[in-house]
């Protein structure tokens, strides 16, 4: 490839097909409504967890669907399920369950190291 | 004649279930707990027995909570259960009386007919034969009613009925079988020599005039004991099972065990109690406001006995207990359901063995133990030292004019208190144990325990119902939690609130997390009819309904929820009130969006009838916050 003086960082480059979208796949077949998320981000702003720390589930969303599960894996943990963030969701998205079934694909696939 | 050949589907059937139902009860006494083995004990030599009794009689037989609902629905039951056992009991003292010889084995009351053909002809036996007539006559009716509810469950007054598994309609065909072929196999006896009472005599008569009844009968009899005999065998593996277990459900209960919030003993017995009535399949707003009729708690009870997936089942449902309130066995269906949610997760799992004869506890395979907190990030906790704590909560947080009430009130009624969450606190932990995981719950509370301890409070006033059943059954802490309406009333009663009566109509929806589950129905009640015009709705108390919002269901989608929340304001806002009042931030950020009625939270109807002028000066917070705080509602 022809070199222009300039190139992409490689911690910046998101291969598509080498990530691992097997867990926004279970996520998505039990919880369709996740395809409407507009990452708007509403639902980082109300968040209880977010109050304390830097916890975002718009972040935590758009990393699901790049595939780059390892991030996702430890911060999932901080969210307490209070469920204000689904109420304010303007897209209906049932972003509880969305923790929820994170939090579950993980527990199903760490048997076979994601 | 002592012995037929005919029998013998009947006798194998009777004594396998004898035993079996033995050899079950010694397995679920032994794998009861210490303390609820202990509780049995006093109960069987204490007053749990005679109450026992009487609830056996009222409940299991005569079916008084079916017949109070639906008298119909009850009838049906009633004719069944206290017929078979009126039939069962009769029979034994006609045979014991009129037989051959006393302390007679079962067969030979139950096809009495058949070995005293000859029987009835005096005047005293035919009075007794019409008793029987009579009672056979009183089960058939309810037979027929059952088998229309089949077809058609208006009819009973029921808008839908349970969908049965297989297995569950061969044993429901057995015992439909059993009475006609009674009746048939008795008249056609009865026929042949002359016997009989109105119903076998006159039905017998008739037959036996243009059939060779003595013959025909043989084959009738067989088919009474063939069907009596399969139903029996099946007893165990279907719905049935509630015939002995719920004996058991109703003496435990009585005797004080509860189903607790891990499966044993008493929530196996419970599960297997399900009669499959499905009472509570109309009784669930998920069923009549969203149209979802796989969930109700008779599937839930019965994926549980035949070890189907429950996950689904039991994580969608909004946990507003109105099943609860119907169940007439009494089941705890919530704490079972809360059972399987943590089972989802881990916990003790019971597995079929010998194709479902037996459910046993297999060996635990040890659970992936999570190191360390996944909350490290909670601030340190160092609260102000005050009596009384205010809670609001992270769904109040999102309704402030609740919040922004609730500190009028605080400030007006004048005790010293403290906002333990004004920037946004730790979740109560309620939300994470409706999930099913009880150990990352576990870990807020201890944060907020802490938080509680160290403030030195009394009283702990929350604005949120989830947050205060939470407070009140999971903390283990030494101070008095009110929700806000009981802080009013309080408030109220001791003088320290003067409020104004405001001349407006209001009805009041019962948040399902303060009524059902926590029990709390007067105050909030007693607070609006001291300000208000507390209007009755038909849904009041128990009967409430669930705004549809509920923390209780994770998989519920945002349209289903308007439409269980849209039935709801229209049920509630029928004569126009000018407020629909309710107690829980939850229920008025649910049902806002879909009514024209003004929804309001009791606070804020409150804080809005405060009588200005005799506002206290509150000395800890300054007067300029009350009246900002007061510009604000």
């Amino acid at each position: 490839m022809e070199k222009f003086g300039f190139s992409l960082h490689k911690a910046r480059v998101i291969n598509y097909d080498s990530n691992d979208r097997s867990i926004v796949d279970y996520i998505i077949e039990r919880e369709p409504s996740l395809k409407l998320c507009i990452e708007c981000g509403c639902c980082s702003a109300t968040c209880t967890t977010g109050n304390f720390t830097a916890f975002s589930l718009r972040e935590i969303n758009i990393l699901l669907k790049r595939g780059e599960n390892e991030e996702v894996k430890n911060k999932i943990k901080q969210c307490m399920l209070c469920g204000k963030c689904v109420l304010l969701c303007p897209r209906g998205v049932n972003t509880r369950n969305v923790v929820f079934l994170a939090k579950q694909a993980f527990q199903k696939y760490s048997a076979h190291a994601v | 004649m002592q012995f037929d050949p005919f029998e013998l589907p009947f006798d194998i059937g009777l004594y396998f279930i004898l035993l079996f139902v033995v050899a079950r009860s010694v397995i679920w006494f032994r794998q009861l707990s210490r303390p609820d083995k202990l509780r049995l004990q006093r109960g069987f030599f204490g007053r749990a027995f005679g109450q026992s009794i009487r609830e056996i009689f009222l409940e299991s037989l005569i079916h008084r909570k079916i017949l109070k609902k639906n008298p119909r629905l009850g009838y049906m039951h009633m004719s069944l259960a206290f017929g078979w056992f009126l039939l069962i009991l009769f029979g034994t003292i006609e045979a014991d009386i009129f037989g051959k010889s006393h302390l007679n084995p079962p067969s030979r009351a139950i096809f009495f007919r058949f070995f005293n053909p000859d029987h009835g002809k005096t005047f005293f036996e035919s009075g007794y034969a019409f008793l029987m007539d009579l009672i056979l006559a009183f089960i058939l009716s309810g037979l027929i009613l059952a088998i229309i509810k089949r077809f058609s469950s208006r009819v009973v007054g029921m808008k839908k009925t349970t969908r049965l598994k297989i297995l569950d309609r061969v044993a429901l065909t057995a015992l439909w079988l059993i009475f006609p072929s009674r009746l048939i196999a008795e008249s056609l006896t009865s026929g042949a020599y002359g016997t009989g009472s109105f119903l076998t005599g006159s039905l017998g008569s008739v037959l036996a005039s243009f059939l060779p009844a003595k013959e025909v009968a043989y084959p009738f009899w067989w088919l009474y004991s063939l069907s009596l005999g399969t139903f029996f065998i099946l007893l165990p593996l279907t719905r049935y099972m509630h015939i002995p277990t719920e004996l058991f459900v109703i003496f435990m209960r009585n005797s004080g065990i509860r189903t607790g919030d891990r499966a044993g003993t008493f929530s196996e017995v419970e599960v297997h109690s399900c009669s499959s009535c499905g009472m509570c399949i109309d009784q669930c707003q998920l069923n009549f406001s969203a149209g979802i009729n796989t969930i109700q708690a008779t599937y839930l009870m019965k994926a549980v006995r035949n070890n189907y997936e429950t996950r689904d089942i039991a994580y969608n449902c909004l946990m507003c207990g109105r099943c609860d309130e119907v169940c007439p066995v009494g089941i705890e269906i919530s704490p079972i359901r809360m059972i399987e949610r943590r089972n989802a997760e881990t916990g003790i799992k019971y597995t079929n063995i010998w194709k479902g004869y037996f459910r046993t506890r297999p060996m635990q395979p040890a659970t992936m133990q999570i190191n360390g907190t996944s909350y490290d990030f909670f601030p340190a906790a160092e609260p102000e030292k005050s009596d009384v704590l205010y809670f609001a909560g992270c769904m109040t947080h999102l309704t402030p004019t609740i919040k922004n009430a609730m500190t009028t009130i605080l400030d007006t009624s004048g005790v010293k208190w403290s906002f333990i969450d004004e920037n946004g606190g730790v979740c109560c932990g309620r939300p994470l144990m409706l999930a099913g995981q009880d150990k990352e719950a576990r870990e807020l509370i201890n944060y907020n325990s802490q938080l509680i301890w160290k403030s030195g409070a009394h009283t702990l006033v929350t604005s949120c119902p989830i947050c205060y059943k939470v407070f009140r059954e999971s903390y283990y802490l030494d101070v008095e939690v009110l929700h806000h309406t009981q802080f009013i009333k309080k408030c109220i009663d001791d003088h320290s609130l003067k409020l104004n009566f405001m001349h407006r109509n209001v009805t009041y929806h019962t948040p399902c997390e303060l009524g059902r589950n926590s029990g709390v129905y007067d105050e909030p009640k007693a607070v609006l009819r001291h300000v208000a015009n507390l209007e009755i709705t038909g849904y009041d108390d128990e009967k409430s309904l669930c705004c549809g919002g509920s923390l209780g269901n994770i998989m519920l989608s945002q349209t289903n929820r308007r439409k269980i929340a849209s039935d709801v304001t229209r049920a509630l806002t029928k004569n126009n009130p000018d407020y629909l009042a309710t107690a829980c931030p939850l229920c008025k950020k649910t049902l806002a969006p879909v009514t024209d009625t003004r929804v309001a939270d009791i606070a804020e109807i409150v804080a809005a009838a405060i009588v200005r002028p005799q506002v206290k000066k509150n000395t800890f917070r300054g007067s300029s916050k009350i009246r900002e705080s007061a510009e604000v509602v």
